[in-house]
């Protein structure tokens, strides 16, 4: 049974500076969820607590709950790799491998999770591609370099690596603040479709882009969590007068 | 300063940066030149294909050196190549501070110690306990001079690959092992296959280390448990030697020496040149 993503408590610090405080928040499943917010005020650090990528980094530290799909993400004896597999990312720049092709890169989390058989990666690599609405520009090109398509082209790749892996979650961290407007209208509209089968939470610093794609909306300031609503209800509405400066561009 | 004069001193500057760069490699070409000059005539096929000749008789040519060298450069490989490599992803990686600290000092410090005290070195804990020269401990000299060098360019190459690609990688879910083995190590792998050959072009001319390990051989090799023979230890011996035909060979081993490097780096260019490469 799908619940999505429940976070209680949860705090955040790189060595010593305490960048996330006690976040509390339900996030619904097969929904996009959007996190806004200034540069600085955690909404990163934050999707990254989610799939316990935060820890990667030397120093960081995580205390609180997360549960994701039922799993419990910090629960003492949880390996970070069994997390990350039900839980796609998608990062701010496109980084495909670049030793690898173009459908090498979409089946890198298959193959390197131990898949072997080569009609499963076959199959797998056309639907995370398609579902990617990639299918039909790369199927010729296959075989080349992941980095030699368009910025818009590899972060699709990236979004088809992730997918290919069948994630219950997908986290988005800015994915289209190193793309053109066209290449990110296909992107939103991607996300538009995926939701029906995934739960989708997209940082973002395009207020706009909040708006169209999510259902849901989180402002967060200063490593707080300020305000958690319906993307149509904070933006129109706004409870809290910190989010109605920010979406009214007083500052940030 | 006016225009006139800034224009000036950058011509000049350039002229200079320019001066500064042929002379870098005019050494090389000049050592080439000389080579060719003084080698070029005793290298023939008799040079590629026939064993020394005894003490007396002209002719012959150093076959067994040629590959003798080829064999200590590719065992001093594979002895020295995983520890180096692995040794170098485990200093760009860890997260501890003393230990690479450590390590990292001590590379260099084995870097600079001079190649006859490896020889040495190999000597006592090869050499002595298997009571005879071998092909083993010249390899395994060769190896431990390698290690630094190996080391430290690996190290390198590792830290530049982007942590977007860790991030990517470990984010699908992939073991942290296998993330090094089979993303950032490919990754680097162009540039450290340049270390690489630069270790090889390194020791394929050491000379002293060769000394009392390979010792040397008039023959074709008779096992790795034996004495070999090798180029750099063939073109000593030639060279003080008193006879003048000796005198062209070494010269000429000389030369077949420096192009055994020169391919191996071109070589190694072309291999890296591909499209999927990484970082160099």
């Amino acid at each position: 049974m799908a619940d999505g993503i429940v976070v209680r408590d949860l705090n955040a610090w790189f060595g010593n500076a305490h960048v996330l405080h006690g976040i509390g928040v339900t996030i619904a499943p097969k929904a996009v969820t959007a996190v806004i917010g200034p540069s600085g005020c955690g909404k990163s650090t934050f999707i990254r607590c989610l799939n316990r990528m935060h820890e990667v980094v030397p120093g960081a530290r995580v205390t609180g709950s997360v549960r994701v799909e039922g799993l419990d993400v910090y629960a003492p004896g949880i390996d970070p790799v069994q997390v990350r597999r039900k839980i796609g990312m998608v990062f701010q720049k496109p980084n495909p491998f670049p030793t690898m092709s173009v459908f090498d890169n979409v089946v890198a989390g298959l193959r390197l999770g131990g898949v072997r058989e080569r009609s499963v990666i076959d199959e797998a690599a056309e639907r995370a591609l398609r579902q990617a609405a990639l299918w039909d520009e790369v199927k010729d090109q296959l075989g080349k370099s992941g980095v030699s398509l368009s910025g818009g082209q590899q972060q699709r790749v990236c979004i088809a690596r992730a997918l290919a892996v069948e994630p219950e979650v997908l986290l988005m961290d800015e994915p289209c603040s190193a793309l053109d407007p066209i290449a990110t209208a296909k992107i939103e509209e991607l996300i538009l479709e995926l939701r029906s089968t995934l739960t989708i939470v997209i940082v973002t610093h395009n207020m706009q882009q909040a708006a169209r794609v999510s259902e849901s909306t989180g402002f967060f300031l200063l490593g707080e969590l300020v305000e958690f609503d319906v993307t149509r209800q904070l933006f129109t509405n706004p409870r809290d007068k910190r989010t109605e400066d920010y979406i009214t561009g007083r500052f940030g | 300063m006016t225009p006139r004069a800034r224009r000036g001193v950058n011509v000049l500057m350039s002229w200079l940066a320019a001066l500064a760069a042929g002379l870098v490699v005019l050494p090389l070409l000049m050592i080439f030149a000389f080579l060719l000059w003084q080698g070029a005539s005793a290298v023939n096929l008799d040079f590629f294909t026939h064993l020394p000749k005894p003490v007396g008789e002209v002719g012959g040519g150093m076959a067994n050196a040629i590959v003798g060298t080829l064999m200590l450069l590719a065992l001093a490989a594979v002895l020295g190549l995983p520890v180096g490599i692995l040794g170098g992803l485990y200093l760009a990686e860890s997260r501890d501070r003393r230990l690479p600290w450590l390590a990292r000092f001590l590379a260099d410090v084995l870097n600079g110690v001079p190649s006859i005290v490896i020889g040495i070195f190999a000597y006592s804990v090869i050499v002595l306990p298997m009571r005879r020269f071998s092909a083993l401990a010249g390899a395994f000299a060769l190896a431990v001079i390698m290690l630094p060098i190996v080391v430290r360019t690996s190290e390198e190459l590792v830290r530049l690959v982007p942590a977007s690609l860790r991030e990517a990688a470990l984010a699908l879910g992939i073991p942290q092992w296998k993330v090094l083995l089979r993303v950032v190590l490919p990754t680097a792998r162009a540039g450290i296959i340049t270390g690489v050959m630069v270790a090889i072009a390194r020791v394929a001319g050491e000379t002293a280390p060769l000394l009392f390990t390979a010792f040397g051989n008039r023959f074709w090799h008779q096992g790795l448990d034996q004495p070999i023979a090798a180029l750099p230890l063939q073109i000593f011996a030639y060279a003080i030697a008193p006879y003048d035909d000796w005198h062209r060979q070494a010269w000429a081993g000389a030369l077949v020496l420096i192009g055994l490097v020169f391919v191996v780096s071109f070589a190694a260019r072309l291999a890296t040149s591909g499209r999927f490469t990484g970082v160099r």
